[in-house]
């Protein structure tokens, strides 16, 4: 239960916040903070709706720069719904909207003057279940999104076995870039749905429970491999296994019914947490 | 599995099993079931076999000559299919050639673009062209398509394309491509229905993989639904073309139903379905009649051509797709 990761940039800069205050309202606070490699994205007031139901319910969180964020808390809490609205996948659902703002290196993602493709180029995502393009070779897939940004040629070819690279796939396909994607096997399916993810270059990663298909193995695989990609991107990972927040991320927020109870350093969230609820969660006594 | 066949020891496991009803009604359920899928066959077969029959004597007299003789000549018997075989092929094809991607059009926009509210209406509204009884289909084809054609269309295309051969010579109310549009508006919502329901399967994990990459709505589209659909929609336009081949009324009404190969898209043509529809009653002689019902026969292995064909894809499809079912 001891994150690898325990002393961030962030908890040598910051004071011991007073015990009886909850983490999260000094992130409403907006303090300053030294500014890291990369992009953080900083969440404030943000409510999402499907329909009438509210089901995110003023949430302020700081996903800082080159670190990885999870996300943890019971079916039904609204932790997939919060990373939706980070790069605007929310709104693709009928009847979803979102307000608030999503600042990702100051700037509100969900101003009217910015494109929505844009932002998802900068906020890629993992999705739940590997989902490679099914008509689509291992190359193409990685291409696809390079492909949208009008890259052809060498230099996509380039950045395709670049991003195999970083993933760990090379290795394993280098000799059958043609054949589907969909023929690959779970865990190097969900690899290969990173390296598509990264082949554009993001700012930031959001995992949607990356590892909920896959077996222990290639869990793993995709852990270690999170830990490699947070030198160069911000990660949010959203999971229901409270052992895989506790190996992969510095910080760990905690979510229930659409509210974000307490987010702090995992060590701390996982030992002394400073709510009750969370404590109950993370000791198994619900969800 | 049979009911008579009970086991020596009757325990209450059994009892039910001795009801009189069960006896009675089970297997009268199988013969009225079975008899009832028999007929179906056996139209089918007996169709088949009148249609071959009726058509001997043209089959011993011209033999498969026939297929290759460009003749239709009541009066000193000389009959051929080859006129009527190619008009049915560019009849169809042609319609398929212009319902086709519009049919696609359509199934994008219902499914990805319209207002949610649009969707069904639209829809609905699309797929009552295919009830609109295809002889009225002619009689509009008729009063508003052929003059419109004569007068408007085929005097452009020939000032825009006239050497194109396509579109040389001069216009004509009744001929090759208004047949050829009356089709497309019947294959339409046909094809158009089949390819929106195709695309409402694609699972929504590939289109937020493809948006989550940046893609726009059209990007989308083109990198997953068209894609995923692909062998699909080539069924539902086989689907189509079945359709189209077999068509006799509406295009009897407006091809012009004369014997003949033509460059041009202008000039009256005949299909098979047209001309059977239109000589079978007013026949002059035994071998004329035997003659149509060649054609019959003709027409009648073609569509079950393209019907097969369909079927192949469409399994060749679905054994392709168990591998990507969530």
């Amino acid at each position: 239960m001891i994150p690898r990761d325990t002393a961030s940039d962030r908890q040598v800069t910051e004071p011991d916040p007073p015990i009886s205050i909850p983490q999260t309202r000094i992130i409403n606070e907006e303090r300053e903070r030294p500014q890291q490699r990369g992009h953080g994205v900083s969440v404030k007031a943000l409510n999402a709706y499907y329909g009438d139901n509210r089901t995110i319910k003023n949430i302020s969180i700081e996903f800082p720069a080159s670190e990885v964020t999870a996300i943890i808390g019971p079916s039904g809490s609204g932790k997939s719904t919060v990373i939706r609205c980070i790069n605007r996948m929310h709104e693709e659902i009928p009847r979803a909207r979102a307000d608030g703002r999503v600042e990702l290196d100051g700037t509100d993602v969900y101003d009217s003057r910015v494109d929505v493709t844009h932002v998802r180029r900068l906020i890629g995502m993992v999705f739940q279940k590997p989902n490679p393009f099914p008509t689509m070779s291992i190359f193409d897939n990685v291409a696809s999104g390079l492909k949208l940004t009008g890259m052809r040629k060498r230099g996509l070819r380039d950045r395709v076995n670049q991003a195999l690279r970083s993933v760990g796939l090379w290795d394993e396909v280098h000799d059958r870039l043609g054949t589907p994607g969909v023929a690959l096997s779970g865990g190097q399916q969900q690899r290969l749905c990173i390296a598509r993810t990264i082949a554009v270059e993001p700012e930031v990663i959001l995992m949607d429970e990356p590892c909920s298909a896959l077996d222990p193995v290639a869990t793993l695989r995709i852990e270690e491999l999170i830990g490699e990609l947070k030198e160069r991107y911000t990660i949010v990972i959203v999971t229901h296994n409270m052992q895989q927040a506790a190996r992969v991320a510095d910080t760990t927020a905690f979510m229930l019914d659409g509210e974000l109870i307490e987010h702090g350093p995992t060590a701390q969230i996982f030992t002394k947490p400073r709510d009750e609820r969370t404590e109950r969660y993370v000791t198994g006594k619900f969800g | 599995m049979s009911v008579t066949a009970q086991p020596a020891s009757r325990g209450p496991l059994f009892a039910g099993h001795s009801k009189l009803s069960d006896r009675i009604g089970e297997p009268l359920l199988r013969v009225l079931t079975g008899l009832a899928a028999l007929a179906g066959v056996g139209v089918l077969v007996w169709i088949a076999y009148t249609v071959f029959n009726q058509a001997s004597p043209a089959i011993s007299r011209f033999g498969f000559g026939f297929l290759g003789t460009s003749a239709w000549d009541p009066v000193h018997l000389r009959f051929g299919a080859v006129d009527f075989i190619f008009g049915t092929l560019e009849s169809s094809v042609l319609a398929l050639l212009i319902s086709a991607p519009m049919s696609v059009a359509i199934a994008v926009f219902l499914t990805e673009l319209a207002p949610r509210v649009a969707r069904r209406p639209t829809q609905i509204l699309v797929e009552l062209l295919a009830a609109i009884p295809s002889v009225i289909l002619g009689l509009w084809g008729i009063i508003v398509l052929g003059p419109f054609l004569n007068n408007t269309l085929e005097p452009a295309l020939n000032g825009a394309f006239g050497w194109i051969p396509l579109f040389s010579g001069s216009a004509s109310p009744y001929g090759m491509l208004s047949a050829a549009i009356i089709l497309t508006i019947m294959t339409v919502p046909i094809v158009s229905s089949i390819t929106r329901e195709i695309f409402d399967t694609t699972p929504s994990e590939f289109k937020e993989g493809a948006y989550a990459l940046g893609a726009t709505r059209w990007e989308m589209v083109r990198m997953v639904v068209i894609p995923y659909a692909g062998p699909g929609i080539v069924g539902a336009v086989i689907l189509g073309l079945g359709r189209a081949l077999g068509e006799a009324i509406a295009v009897t009404q407006v091809i012009g139903n004369t014997a003949g190969i033509h460059a041009s898209l202008f000039p009256p043509s005949g299909t098979l379905a047209a001309q059977i529809a239109s000589e079978y009653q007013g026949a002059t002689s035994n071998l004329q009649v035997a003659s149509l019902v060649y054609l019959a026969a003709i027409l009648l292995v073609i569509t079950v051509i393209a019907n097969a064909a369909a079927r192949l894809i469409v399994s060749r499809v679905t054994a392709g797709r168990e591998q990507w079912a969530p």
